[in-house]
């Protein structure tokens, strides 16, 4: 009888134990369950929806880079094209180098195709607000963070963000000078 | 030491000498020793959570705040719950446990004697941390003793102990379950086959695996509380990415087969009682296994019906509300057996017999509250008010504890070899029932009415049902002295008892002589 107690008594401590165990692996089912079934999905609903996406429609942006002919630097977008939310907050870059041996300011122009898209382009920050100067064969990547407004025409289904790269150091004032 | 050596020498001469005085309670390896001493411990913690239950009840006889500071006030309804739950009616069960499946089964002694002692004298270990942490700065737990972080994981010292606590006391009943699992599989006299048993022993060899499954899934749970408190983990803690609902759901996956830990010796008791006061054998015995069997199945897959408004998809919800009404068949059938059992039964009304009634007709009204709150509609209104309150209590107060005044008066003959007085046990009897009707039926109309439970002042509309439920509960609480006076009456002196006592009992334990000596079935009896 002594020996069939032992039996019965290791048998039940090797299920207190395991139930012991279980206890801590119930942590990674109960994360596993509101996974697969989205019982916990607390933290989305708590984050705040952003309600001025107008998730109903997409635009294309296409974005476009020139340098004027006077200006020795290369310019290009990183994405050329973009299908984004009115009312999206969408962040792009541009890469601009200096090829000359000589550092020089410039500064981008932006413009828009077509026109009537400018007034709904809210930039929040764009490398075109200020004067740019360039070392010699510096590159530089650069940001552009925009919100399309959603009271954007339906119609405008594709709009071009394009922008172009000016001297506006002293050799261009030189140059109007020799111009003029 | 050399006492015990000593009495050990005398051990292999003769079995009647054993440690005297404190010694002998400290070491001893019997089964009615430490049936004996869990027992006494559930008395005193009884008086002890039960004059907490009183300072409420006193404080919420009128609204305002009287007499409790509230955290004091939160720190008694912690407390009461913790200790009525794991010093006073897991215990007592205990007590039973030991002193009557050894007897019932013709065996010996339990399986495991020395884990016994220690099962039982860890106990009071447990009971010093928790009564002792009123003491504390900060005083005792005030968090509910359903351990619910962030409170668990915010308060003070006395939290550390509590959790210290809990780890203790289920120790002490999984070495208590593993006791009696092994000596009911192992040591039942010959001819004695499962479906034979006593319906006592089935109930608690199914409590006893319900406690193997789920008390280290507590220990567990508060583990992780601790560390989270002190370790720096954040199972529980949002601010570290935890879940505090997780511990909810940890939680009840224990707590709820925990209730059932709570009743199940009771249907045993009472399953004992009820045919020898009918004087007729168990109705349908294989369906009140097969029944017991099924809830303790059933209890596993219930528990989130605690937690319905902490928000989870109706699937889940219904899922849960489903499974929950299920378990009233199998109660239903333990409720129509006893029924059936008392049907054209020879029935005499002794004070254990009252008491066995008086569990069927009001743990009945309490399965109906719970099934009302099984209803997650329903639930979503009901949550935290005192109808919870009176549901739980009408199961706990009404079911467990007097299943244990019944198992008392039915077996105190057999252990002390005195009857008890009947007439002082029929003043128990009916001071109690009306009493606890008087607390615990007005509580449903202020639950429903929106009072909500753990908060020491109420809106004025709830004052005279409060009142009502005040003084039964003094009525209540002062009768249980009458049943102290009855104990050490029948401890002290009475008339001899029988062996068999009853007239209609049936069983091992009858045909030894009362008292029962100290060993008993040296010689395993053969049952036909």
């Amino acid at each position: 009888m002594a020996a069939g107690n032992a039996k019965t008594l290791t048998k039940l401590v090797v299920a207190t134990l395991g139930m012991f165990g279980f206890g801590f692996a119930l942590v990674p089912f109960y994360y596993k369950i509101c996974e697969v079934t989205g019982v916990n999905a607390g933290d989305e609903q708590a984050l705040v929806k952003n309600t001025q996406v107008d998730a109903t429609r997409w635009v294309t942006i296409q974005f476009d880079a020139n340098v004027n002919e006077a200006l020795p630097w290369r310019f290009k977008p990183e994405v050329r094209t973009l299908t984004v939310h009115p009312g999206q907050l969408v962040q792009v870059e541009y890469e601009v180098s200096n090829t000359s041996d000589k550092p020089i300011v410039g500064q981008a122009v932006p413009s828009y195709g077509p026109a009537r898209a400018a007034s709904y382009f809210k930039k929040i920050e764009c490398f075109c607000f200020t004067p740019q100067t360039l070392a010699a064969g510096e590159t530089r990547r650069m940001p552009v963070l925009f919100v399309l407004d959603p009271a954007i025409e339906r119609e405008l289904g594709t709009v071009t963000l394009s922008y172009t790269f000016f001297d506006t150091g002293p050799q261009a004032e030189a140059g109007r000078a020799k111009q003029g | 030491m050399s006492d015990v050596a000593h009495a050990h020498g005398h051990d292999e001469h003769g079995h009647h000498a054993h440690p005297t005085g404190l010694m002998r309670w400290l070491t001893t390896t019997n089964h009615k020793d430490i049936g004996t001493l869990y027992l006494i411990f559930a008395l005193v913690m009884l008086f002890a959570a039960g004059s907490m239950a009183l300072l409420i009840r006193a404080e919420l006889f009128k609204p305002g705040l009287q007499l409790l500071h509230p955290d004091f006030f939160n720190q008694l309804t912690t407390m009461h719950g913790l200790i009525m739950i794991f010093g006073v009616i897991m215990p007592a069960f205990s007590g039973f446990a030991n002193w009557q499946v050894p007897l019932m089964l013709g065996a010996p002694d339990m399986a495991f004697p020395r884990m016994n002692n220690w099962a039982f004298w860890l106990l009071p270990v447990a009971g010093i941390l928790l009564m002792g942490s009123f003491l504390l700065p900060g005083g005792a737990v005030a968090g509910g003793w359903t351990m619910y972080p962030p409170l668990y994981i915010q308060g003070g010292i006395s939290y550390d102990l509590t959790i210290l606590a809990v780890h203790i006391m289920g120790l002490s009943s999984i070495m208590g379950s593993i006791n009696i699992i092994t000596t009911i599989l192992n040591m039942r006299a010959p001819g004695m086959t499962l479906m034979k048993m006593p319906l006592f022993c089935w109930t608690w060899l199914i409590t006893a695996y319900l406690l193997i499954a789920t008390m280290p899934v507590l220990a567990g749970a508060v583990t992780m509380l601790l560390t989270d408190r002190n370790f720096g983990t954040h199972f529980f803690n949002a601010a570290g990415g935890g879940d505090p609902v997780m511990f909810q759901h940890i939680f009840w996956f224990f707590a709820h087969p925990e209730v059932y830990i709570l009743i199940l010796p009771a249907f045993g008791i009472v399953s004992q009682v009820i045919p020898t006061f009918a004087r007729k054998p168990l109705f349908g015995y294989a369906s009140m296994v097969y029944a017991t069997a099924s809830i303790a199945i059933l209890s596993f897959i219930v528990w989130a019906h605690h937690m319905f408004t902490v928000g989870m998809p109706a699937a889940a919800q219904l899922f849960f509300m489903f499974s929950t009404m299920l378990i009233a068949v199998p109660t239903g059938v333990k409720v129509f057996n006893w029924v059936a059992t008392m049907w054209r039964g020879s029935m005499t009304f002794e004070t254990p017999m009252l008491f066995a009634i008086a569990f069927v007709c009001l743990f009945t009204i309490g399965g109906f509250s719970g099934l009302v709150l099984a209803i997650a509609p329903v639930d979503i209104q009901l949550h935290d008010t005192y109808y919870v309150v009176a549901h739980f209590h009408y199961v706990l107060v009404s079911g467990a504890l007097f299943s244990i005044f019944a198992g008392i008066y039915y077996w105190l003959p057999k252990w002390t070899g005195h009857m008890y007085d009947e007439t002082l046990g029929k003043w128990h009897f009916w001071l109690s029932v009306i009493g606890m009707n008087i607390v615990f039926f007005p509580m449903h109309f202020l639950g429903l009415a929106g009072m909500p439970r753990r908060i020491p002042d109420y809106a004025l509309q709830f004052t005279e049902f409060n009142q009502i439920a005040t003084v039964g509960a003094f009525i209540f609480g002062f009768s249980q002295l009458i049943f102290l006076a009855v104990v050490l009456k029948t401890v002290k002196g009475g008339a001899k008892a029988t062996s068999k006592v009853w007239e209609g009992a049936e069983g091992l334990e009858w045909t030894v002589p009362s008292p029962a000596p100290y060993h008993t079935f040296e010689t395993a009896p053969v049952v036909k």
